[in-house]
């Protein structure tokens, strides 16, 4: 059975491609690609790690609030498919969760309690680099056959050249210097998410939404407005109404 | 639900703890950053996040004059990495910098510098300064040698947030691993006591040293709105 949907693949590789043309943002590609990828295959959720120059993974991106706790807790545990398939460079597929509590004995409960039932991790690679893992978590019985994971794995190739596009035509530092940026920029969303949460009065995880809203309603990047959040914060309008 | 408060008393003898020191701290890791990464040179400039310069601390005399020309030129490497929140990594002088810093490229390179690597010390949007690491050689750092460069500024970060010497490079994980939590008190912390973030940061850090608690306790009890900062501040 192919779970992935090929209309859908092909949209999300030209908004890729439309991506990298267009002035490079390494944060709203990573958020693009997990919220596209999750809405290729059907109860799936998508996280993305990257590894920083000490080659240890961060959080880069998810496409749910739920699937980024199950990023942070196998970067926490170093236990899971994502850690998997980053030291391998080979994907793991088609995982059942209820079955894995010997190969992943943290991560496996904790994403079986979270609702979820299987697990595949890509790598996003060039050549021989390895430079982060994409997670496909589902909550159904999401079985992938060798087409579709060529399929997700093209996309996480596409991704990682995509991200290592300006190394090749510039110079080598530039993907080191957008990286930590990006990095950074993670760090600076989440200090917008506290600061809105304790200024509105509401959870983290509905400012996170809040903030993304109003980047989209204003056509502005995420990281910049988490910027504005925290360095100017009263320069913004009523985020629940603007 | 238990409501903490800081009192102000504390955060003082913290701040006042904090500053003693901390210039000789960041020469020291200079020192060790020229040492290891093979470099001539390194200097660490603090700055305001407006962007008006304090010159800290360098690996030597020398090296503190060329630290200071991009403040007296107005640009360079050091300025660009602090402005973006990103490193500047400049392998060569010789390619193509004049065109992007021309007054402070044939500057340092009259002083002998061939490469500059510009690193922020930061954490988020909290900004505190640059790490600069000066060669008399062109080439890259190596992919071990960037590792080491990024491990130095984070203990600059928590030096410069402590004003005490963490045991070693790789030990001061603790700010870089909580994750979102502590981030997200940070901003939380920020709005409490309408103070810059950096404060907010330096409040935290107070806070769990004080009350002799891991940070990531204290983070945890900001979010889940256990422990707040705002009752007592004037």
């Amino acid at each position: 059975m192919t779970t992935v949907s090929e209309q859908r693949l092909a949209r999300i590789f030209v908004e890729v491609a439309d991506t990298l043309v267009d002035e490079f943002d390494l944060i709203e590609f990573l958020q693009m690609l997990a919220d596209r990828a999750a809405g290729l295959i059907d109860t799936a959720t998508v996280g993305l790690l990257l590894a920083d120059e000490q080659n240890r993974l961060r959080f880069m991106a998810a496409s749910d609030e739920t699937t980024k706790l199950l990023e942070l807790f196998q970067l926490q545990w170093q236990d899971g498919p994502c850690l998997d398939a980053f030291r391998t460079a080979e994907p793991v597929v088609n995982a059942d969760l209820r079955t894995a509590s010997a190969r992943w004995p943290r991560f496996a409960p904790y994403a079986t309690a979270a609702g979820f039932r299987s697990v595949h991790a890509f790598p996003l690679r060039l050549r021989n680099e390895v430079i982060g893992a994409m997670g496909v978590f589902g909550t159904g019985s999401t079985a992938f056959d060798d087409a579709d994971v060529q399929i997700v794995q093209a996309l996480a190739d596409v991704a990682a050249i995509g991200l290592l596009q300006e190394r090749t035509i510039r110079r080598g530092e530039v993907l080191t210097e957008q990286l930590q940026g990006a990095l950074n920029s993670r760090i600076v969303i989440e200090q917008a998410k506290g600061a809105i949460a304790q200024s509105y009065h509401i959870s983290v995880d509905a400012a996170f939404e809040l903030i993304r809203a109003y980047a989209r309603r204003t056509n502005r990047r995420l990281s910049e407005v988490a910027r504005l959040v925290v360095t100017d914060l009263s320069s913004l309008p009523d985020l629940t109404t603007a | 639900m238990l409501i903490r408060q800081v009192p102000r008393r504390v955060f003082d003898a913290w701040l006042s703890r904090k500053m003693a020191g901390v210039v000789e701290l960041l020469e020291r890791v200079c020192v060790d950053v020229v040492q290891a990464l093979s470099a001539s040179g390194a200097g660490v400039s603090v700055m305001a996040s407006d962007g008006v310069h304090g010159m800290a601390a360098a690996s030597d005399s020398s090296t503190a004059r060329i630290e200071e020309l991009q403040f007296t030129l107005g640009e360079g490497p050091c300025i660009d990495a602090f402005a973006s929140g990103r490193p500047v990594l400049v392998s060569d002088l010789a390619d193509g910098a004049t065109s992007r810093w021309p007054l402070y490229t044939p500057a340092v390179r009259d002083a002998g510098v061939r490469a500059v690597f510009a690193f922020p010390l930061q954490i988020g949007a909290a900004r505190l300064g640059v790490l600069d690491v000066f060669r008399t050689r062109p080439g890259s750092l190596s992919r071990a040698e960037l590792g080491q460069a990024f491990a130095f500024a984070d203990l600059m970060v928590m030096t410069l947030l402590d004003g005490q010497e963490r045991a070693g490079v790789g030990e001061f994980d603790e700010v870089f691993e909580h994750g979102a939590e502590l981030f997200q008190a940070q901003g939380m912390v920020m709005v409490q006591l309408g103070i810059p973030l950096t404060d907010a940061l330096v409040w935290i850090r107070a806070h769990a040293y004080a009350s002799n608690r891991p940070l990531s306790e204290v983070a945890a009890d900001i979010v889940a709105r256990r422990l707040r900062f705002d009752s007592d501040h004037a």
